[in-house]
C-alpha cells in the first residue's frame, strides 16, 4: 500500500508531466484562460490517462514485448512485435479520445464548444503518449502499478492546469505590458513555475 | 487578377483560380507572422521545447515537419469526404504515423548519423499537435492545393520559431552554433562563462515568451484583451 502511495505522490509532484517533462504543453497553454474550462479538460485528461496506461500495459506485456506471446504457445516465444508499439499505443489513445469526445458532446455541449479543437487534440497531447511510454520504460510489474501511475500523472497535469488557470484569472487585473498580455506572460510564468518544481527533483520516495 | 480580362475563361472555369492567387499566397505567408502556429495558435509547443537546445536537431526537425505536414494535409484533403466523422481521429493518426515512419526509414537509409542523433525526436512528430491541429482545422474542410499550401506554410512558421529559439539557446548556452565554436577562446579567458541556465527546458519557455512579447509589440493587432 505504502509503495502505491509513494508512486502516486511521485507521479504527481516529482515527475510532474508539465513542469518536469514539459509534455502536454499546447492544450495546457491554450485552454487555461478560465478555471472552469481548465477543470473540464483536466478531468478529461485524468480519465484518458488512467484508462490508456493500464490498457497499454496489458497490450505491451501480452502482445508486443519480446516473448510476450508465450501464453499462446511455446512456438510463439521468439516473436518480437515491439516495432508496432507506437502505432498500437496511438490507436488505443485515439479510440479513447474519440469516446471522450462523444461523451462530452452529449453531456455538456457548452464545454464541448469551449474546448473546441483542443478536445480531439488530447489524442496528440504528448502527456498521454508520454504516460504510456514512461510506463513501458519503467517496466512495472503489475497492472495496479500502471493504473496508479496513469492516474497520478493525470492528477499532476490537472493540478498544473488548474494552477495556471487560477493565476491567469488573477493576473488579468494586473498592469502588465500590453504585448505580453495573454500568451506571453503565461509562457514566462510557466517557466518560472517549472524552475520552482525543479526543487522536487532530488526527492527520493 | 487576370480573370476579368478573359471573361470566357472565367465562366468556364468558375472554380479555378491562379495557383498562387492572393488568397493562396496568404495561406503560405500568414503562418509566418500573423497566424504563427507557435506564438498565436499555440500548437506544437512540446517539441519546440524539447529539441531547441542545439541548432542542428531544430533544422532537421523543421525539414521533417515540412514534409509530414505537406503530405498529410494533401492525403487527408483527398480523403476528406470519405472519412466518417466518428473515426476521423484514428484515420488522421494512422496517416501521420505512417508518414513519420517513412521519414524515419529515409533518414535511417541516407544519413544514419543524423538518424541516431534524432531517432526519438522523429517519433515525437506523431504527437506534435501542429500536424493534427492543421488537419482538424483546415484539411478536413478545404481543397487539395490549398491544404498543401497551408501545411507548408504552417510548418515553415513553426520552423522559424524553432530555429530562432535554438539559435539563442545554443549560442548563449554553449557558445556554439551547429556544433562549431562561435564565442572565441580569449573571451572565455577574460572571464566569460556560458550561461548554463539556457540549456534547461524552463528557459526555452521564457525565450518563447520574450519572442511573443517582441512579435506583439511589432504587430499590435495580435495583442490579447487580458
Amino acid at each position: 500500500m505504502e509503495y502505491y502511495l509513494n508512486l502516486f505522490v511521485k507521479s504527481i509532484f516529482v515527475e510532474n508531466m508539465i513542469f518536469a517533462y514539459f509534455l502536454g504543453m499546447c492544450s495546457y497553454l491554450a485552454v487555461s484562460k478560465t478555471v472552469k474550462t481548465a477543470n473540464g479538460l483536466g478531468l478529461a485528461v485524468i480519465f484518458v490517462l488512467s484508462i490508456t496506461v493500464p490498457i497499454n500495459f496489458l497490450l505491451d506485456n501480452y502482445l508486443l514485448k519480446p516473448g510476450a506471446l508465450s501464453w499462446v504457445g511455446s512456438e510463439y516465444l521468439t516473436i518480437d512485435l515491439s516495432f508496432l508499439r507506437l502505432i498500437m499505443f496511438i490507436a488505443v489513445i485515439a479510440s479513447m479520445v474519440q469516446l471522450v469526445e462523444m461523451i462530452v458532446e452529449k453531456l455538456s455541449p457548452a464545454l464541448y464548444g469551449e474546448l473546441g479543437i483542443f478536445l480531439p487534440l488530447i489524442a496528440v497531447n504528448c502527456a498521454i503518449l508520454g504516460g504510456s511510454l514512461f510506463m513501458q520504460q519503467k517496466s512495472f510489474s503489475g497492472i495496479t502499478e500502471s493504473a496508479v501511475y496513469g492516474f497520478g500523472s493525470g492528477v499532476g497535469w490537472y493540478l498544473a492546469i488548474i494552477a495556471i488557470a487560477a493565476i491567469r484569472e488573477k493576473i488579468s487585473y494586473s498592469n502588465i505590458p500590453a504585448p505580453l498580455k495573454g500568451l506571453g506572460i503565461t509562457f514566462i510564468i510557466t517557466g518560472l513555475m517549472a524552475i520552482g518544481f525543479m526543487s522536487f527533483m532530488g526527492i527520493k520516495l | 487578377m487576370d480573370n476579368k480580362s478573359k471573361p470566357n475563361l472565367f465562366f468556364i472555369n468558375k472554380k479555378s483560380e491562379p495557383l498562387l492567387s492572393k488568397k493562396n499566397r496568404a495561406l503560405l505567408s500568414d503562418p509566418l507572422d500573423d497566424n504563427n502556429p507557435i506564438t498565436v495558435q499555440v500548437l506544437g509547443i512540446c517539441s519546440a521545447l524539447a529539441i531547441t537546445v542545439q541548432l542542428k536537431p531544430a533544422l532537421v526537425m523543421t525539414l521533417s515537419v515540412v514534409f509530414v505536414m505537406g503530405a498529410s494535409n494533401v492525403i487527408i484533403s483527398i480523403l476528406r469526404n470519405l472519412i466518417p466523422n466518428r473515426i476521423r481521429i484514428i484515420v488522421q493518426l494512422v496517416v501521420i504515423a505512417s508518414l513519420v515512419a517513412l521519414v524515419e526509414q529515409v533518414l535511417k537509409a541516407y544519413s544514419y548519423d543524423v538518424y541516431k542523433e534524432l531517432s526519438i525526436f522523429i517519433g515525437l512528430i506523431i504527437t506534435n499537435c501542429i500536424v493534427m491541429g492543421r488537419l482538424e482545422a483546415f484539411a478536413l474542410g478545404n481543397g487539395v492545393w490549398k491544404s498543401f499550401l497551408d501545411g507548408i506554410g504552417n510548418a515553415a512558421g513553426y520552423g522559424i520559431i524553432l530555429i530562432i529559439v535554438a539559435f539563442f539557446r545554443e549560442l548563449l548556452g554553449s557558445g556554439k552554433l551547429l556544433g562549431f565554436q562561435i564565442v572565441p577562446e580569449f573571451i572565455y579567458g577574460m572571464g566569460y562563462e556560458n550561461n548554463g541556465l539556457m540549456l534547461l527546458s524552463p528557459m526555452a519557455l521564457i525565450t518563447v515568451g520574450v519572442m511573443i512579447w517582441i512579435q506583439r509589440s511589432r504587430n499590435r493587432k495580435l495583442i490579447e484583451e487580458n
